[in-house]
């Protein structure tokens, strides 16, 4: 063995394989930069070139892409709060919270060292895990796939807030969000309401970046700071790797669940890194800081999400099955080079099998390397007054969001959802919570459907099943000892004013009701295995609603789940009012649907930096410039499309 | 003054990364101004494919690309857009609703865009009517059991028939419907369990044990279960078998020792398969892998264009490379154009109301599906 990955070595490390490698590299941070987009966009434009090039140059060009992705993304969710790919919503949490501190250095430090520890490791991993893993994958059945997505949705208790019941609630609003769409087990349309958008289920792109990104724009575009609070940046990215060095044992612990299920089919990246966040968050003693900027917040989804793509590569690999998105197109791309994936990958094939690894390893190294480079300059970003970046970010999420499914509706959903998630952060509603839920949902309900069908009740005499329940009730055991990770907790403790209205949370928590109740009469049409998971959530969460509701109504001061942040921010501190963003915003997507995206854009940014940012002309003229020329560049190289409007020429 | 540095700052990474770009794009583009006299007069065609990428129809579509940028006249640039949604129906739909009869946008349609069509799904706004066929490419399949069924091959079908069987399905109205529609031709009684995400996922199932009969279409079923049938944990039983020229099924050439699903309908039933539910399997049989992968065109499309892309695909299977890659990539069957694509295009598409009916009506039945 060991001679042919060595023999892999030199074969790879020749001048020309080298150098697609880095290029593939380099165009992966480019590419990762950009929210949403990720491998498929990234891959998708190197698949032309593929065809004539040999196969050693060709699978290092995409494996420098794919292992990177996960690196660069992570600029965007610690510099702007905008989760930069499915599998570092987590990394939000902590990292835009030290950004927000002048700390962005550091946590981009932390991240960097923490993706280059979790992609070696995956390589590691992977080199003597190849060999064996196909038996082991095997064992991982559809009971053992169900009870890992809910060891998944374990991790909302410690994810929900002081008020568990609020954080139930949410997680349950997700589920059902996540179950629109058709339903796994007969095809059927749930919750469609005749719109074809929502036959396909809402994107989790377009949710994750309206729950995480809409409502952090919105509360900067109200402070009219920059994004760090404080005038002075500190904590350079130096102290961000030391911070690794000294929490090694948890990037190692987070890096090992990255590449378990990474390589687990079916279970997908996107929960990768929450379920590294709730370890983190259940296994530290002191908890207060989570959600507020703790490092630890950063370390654990950023060593898990780089370690995720090697262990993805084992059942792609294995088995060509893709186990995401970009190892879809990294699949299609070796179908293309004519590599067959499948057993022969660790027979007749195993020095390409070897070459991957190694070409994953080096890439991590260079990626983060390049990274680490680039986070100091990068982190000034977060000192420039909001009103200038503003522009440039409402762009790229839109752009991102719209990438979805390329339908002018991924842009009014993530208006929808972005206004739910002003509220639910306005209200303490742990958006976390909420999003594990939606990620989750499809398949819990699909997973247990299969295994009912395959096992019936006897799958929980598995010995698979019975591990992970035992892992889920330790992880539900530990959740919510020692204090919970609440981003308004230290508003939580300010006095509060008896006599202030609750109308607003009540109104909320109805609105959120209606959703269960809307579940519940949108289920009573369906068949059995049509309804059964929508109903029994809406049953099951409906009367925590009410509760809720119960709790506004009587006014009970004391309960954790009566807070409004609206009601307890200093006296200035939001310069204008709560609809603001929203209102700039639906004003963007309105034009855009008459006149077309490009040119709203090009309004919107002379409008708002003369009005807002109050700019001179040529400063004005430069930005808007600049801010569109990058759009278009990036959509003519990646082949974007722009949403077009009704009198578009 | 920290924000104007920071803008140029910022200006000059953008430039950066144009440069970056435009460097790895050059070697792409060059093509592009052709000759003028074309059809394409040098703009780029725009080849839609339904799905994502990285799946069977945008790697089967990719691989046409380059040769066919190669062959047409005045080498334009061929480029593969996806727009996938709604198991195809997005992109069909928009399709029909954007390409001109000029040859600069054309559609690869696969089995699962035949489908909806056929069963009168409410959101397709696409018609087969108003197209024209550039050229086919067909597939096939192959039925297998777990050896735990203890039979060895499909003239011991008759013994399965009592067995609990569990197939792993993508849904009733997607592929699946022709291996559930054809277990239940042959009287065998599988249970189908819905949800998988795609056929990958359904030989999972049966790797794991959890399903006993399963299909693959031919590529699939030659890479990843050859190697279990002869490690003895997978027995073939069938093909779907291929149509020839006359619109017969005969065994598909590429699994020449397999009886096609004809002759196992013999087998069972101890006689040639006629009547309506014969006629209402050939039909989506063709539907769905004898002419699986359609690319068409407006029909008001002037011929001499279809002509030109026509000349490009024989051209294309002449090429030494096409012939030492194809298989690997797309797989063994023949690339169609010209009265055999048009014969399987009809077949496909052109299907009676009765054989739809039959089909509808047998999915109320045994799915409790309500298509209306």
């Amino acid at each position: 063995m060991l001679e042919s990955v060595l023999e892999a070595f030199v074969i790879l490390l020749r001048a020309e394989h080298l150098m697609f490698l880095v290029i593939g590299v380099l165009l992966g941070l480019v590419v990762g930069v950009i929210p949403g987009l990720g491998g498929i966009a990234g891959l998708s434009l190197l698949l032309p070139f593929l065809y004539g090039m040999d196969q050693v140059s060709a699978l290092a060009t995409l494996i420098g892409l794919v292992a990177v992705i996960p690196t660069s993304a992570t600029f965007t969710s610690i510099l702007m709060g905008i989760p930069g790919s499915s599998s570092s919503q987590a990394t939000v949490l902590d990292g835009f919270a030290l950004a927000k501190k002048g700390e962005a250095s550091r946590a981009l430090g932390a991240a960097f060292s923490s993706s280059l520890f979790g992609g070696l490791f995956g390589a590691i991993i992977l080199t003597f895990f190849i060999q064996i893993a196909r038996p082991v994958i095997l064992m991982f059945g559809s009971a053992e796939l169900f009870m890992l997505a809910v060891f998944g949705l374990s991790m909302v208790g410690s994810l929900s807030g002081k008020s568990l019941v609020k954080g139930i609630v949410a997680c349950g609003f997700g589920l059902i969000i996540g179950s629109i769409g058709s339903a796994p087990a007969t095809g059927e349309f749930r919750m469609v309401f005749g719109i074809d958008y929502l036959y396909d289920g809402l994107p989790l792109v377009v949710i994750a970046l309206a729950i995480f990104a809409f409502p952090e724009i919105s509360d900067l575009f109200r402070k009219e700071k920059s994004i760090a609070e404080k005038s002075t940046l500190s904590g350079g990215m130096l102290i961000g790797v030391k911070d690794m060095w000294k929490n090694k044992w948890l990037a190692f612990r987070c890096a090992g669940i990255g590449t378990i299920v990474g390589a687990i089919p079916g279970m997908g990246g996107s929960v990768v890194d929450w379920i590294a966040y709730g370890h983190v968050v259940q296994t530290s003693k002191d908890k207060s800081q989570f959600g507020k900027g703790d490092i630890r917040g950063v370390i654990a989804p950023e060593s898990a999400n780089n370690a995720k793509e090697g262990g993805a590569l084992i059942p792609t690999l294995l088995f060509g099955i893709p186990g995401s998105g970009s190892m879809a197109v990294f699949l299609g791309g070796m179908v293309l080079i004519g590599v067959e994936a499948g057993p022969s990958m660790v027979t007749t094939n195993i020095n390409l099998t070897y070459m991957i690894i190694w070409s994953l390893a080096i890439a991590n190294v260079v990626g983060a390397g390049l990274s680490l480079l680039l986070a100091s300059p990068i982190s000034k970003l977060t000192s420039i007054k909001f009103s200038l970046l503003a522009p440039f970010m409402i762009m790229v999420i839109s752009l991102a969001a719209f990438d979805a499914t390329r339908d002018m509706m991924d842009l009014w959903m993530l208006l929808i959802f972005g206004v739910i998630g002003i509220f639910m952060k306005r209200f303490g509603w742990s958006r976390p919570a909420f999003l594990i839920g939606f990620v989750l949902a499809t398949q819990t309900e699909s997973y247990l459907n299969m295994a009912v069908q395959f096992y019936g009740w006897s799958m929980f005499l598995r010995p698979g099943v019975i591990i992970i329940l035992l892992l889920s009730l330790i992880s539900i055991y530990f959740s919510r000892r020692g204090g919970v990770v609440d981003e308004s907790a230290e508003l939580m403790e300010k006095k509060r004013d008896k006599n202030k209205t609750l109308l607003p949370q009540l109104f909320f928590a109805a609105f959120i009701s209606l959703f269960f109740v809307l579940s519940i009469y949108d289920g009573l049409k369906q068949s059995f295995l049509g309804r059964i998971f929508p109903l029994t959530i809406a049953f099951t969460i409906l009367p925590f609603a009410l509760w809720l509701i119960w709790i506004f109504i009587k006014r009970k001061h004391g309960n954790a789940a009566i807070f409004d942040a609206e009601q307890l921010a200093e006296e200035g501190e939001y310069k204008s009012p709560p609809f603001a963003a929203i209102a700039w915003l639906t004003g963007l997507y309105v034009v855009t649907v008459l006149i077309g995206f490009v040119p709203s854009v090009v309004l919107f940014f002379i409008l708002f930096l003369r009005i807002k940012a109050k700019t001179t002309w040529w400063k004005t003229a430069l930005l808007t410039a600049s801010g569109v020329g990058l759009m278009m560049a990036f959509g003519y190289f990646l082949n974007l499309e722009f949403p077009s409007g009704l009198f578009t020429i | 003054m920290l924000e104007i540095r920071n803008q140029i700052n910022l200006t000059s990474l953008l430039l950066l990364i144009a440069l970056l770009f435009t460097t790895c794009d050059l070697t792409n583009r060059n093509s592009a101004d052709g000759d003028k006299n074309t059809f394409s007069s040098g703009k780029p065609i725009e080849f839609v494919i339904p799905y994502k990428e990285g799946g069977g129809s945008d790697t089967w579509a990719r691989f046409n690309s380059t040769y066919l940028s190669k062959y047409l006249p005045g080498q334009p640039v061929v480029m593969i857009r996806n727009i996938p949604g709604g198991g195809s129906i997005k992109g069909a739909n928009l399709f029909a609703e954007r390409a001109k009869p000029n040859g600069l946008m054309i559609l690869g349609t696969s089995g699962s865009t035949q489908f909806p069509f056929l069963l009168d799904d409410p959101r397709v706004r696409y018609n087969y009517a108003d197209w024209k066929v550039v050229w086919a490419y067909g597939n096939g399949g192959v039925v297998y059991v777990s050896p735990k069924l203890g039979i060895k091959d499909a003239s011991e079908i008759s013994k399965i028939k009592d067995k609990r069987l569990i197939y792993a399905s993508q849904g009733p109205t997607s592929l699946d419907l022709i291996p559930l529609y054809s277990f239940d031709l042959l009287g065998l009684d599988v249970k189908a369990v819905f949800g998988m995400t795609g056929r990958g996922a359904g030989r999972l199932a049966f790797e794991r044990g959890e399903v006993n009969i399963d299909y693959q279409t031919s590529s699939a079923y030659i890479r990843n279960v050859l190697p279990l049938v002869a490690e003895g944990s997978a027995i073939p039983l069938f093909s779907w078998g291929i149509l020839d020229e006359n619109g017969n099924l005969v065994r598909d050439p590429n699994f020449p020792d397999l009886p096609h699903f004809g002759e196992v309908y013999e087998m069972v039933h101890g006689q040639k398969a006629s009547g309506i539910e014969w006629d209402a399997w050939l039909a989506f049989a063709s539907a769905g892998f004898s002419a699986m992968k359609l690319v068409v065109v407006p029909k008001e499309t002037p011929d001499e264009i279809i002509k030109q892309f026509q000349e490009a695909v024989e051209k294309m299977k002449k090429d030494p490379k096409y012939i030492a890659n194809k298989g690997k990539v797309i797989g063994e069957y023949e690339q169609v154009t010209g009265e055999k694509a048009k014969k399987l295009y009809e077949m496909a598409t052109n299907v009676s109301t009765q054989e739809k009916e039959w089909i509808k009506n047998w999915l109320r039945e045994k799915y409790n599906l309500n298509i209306k």
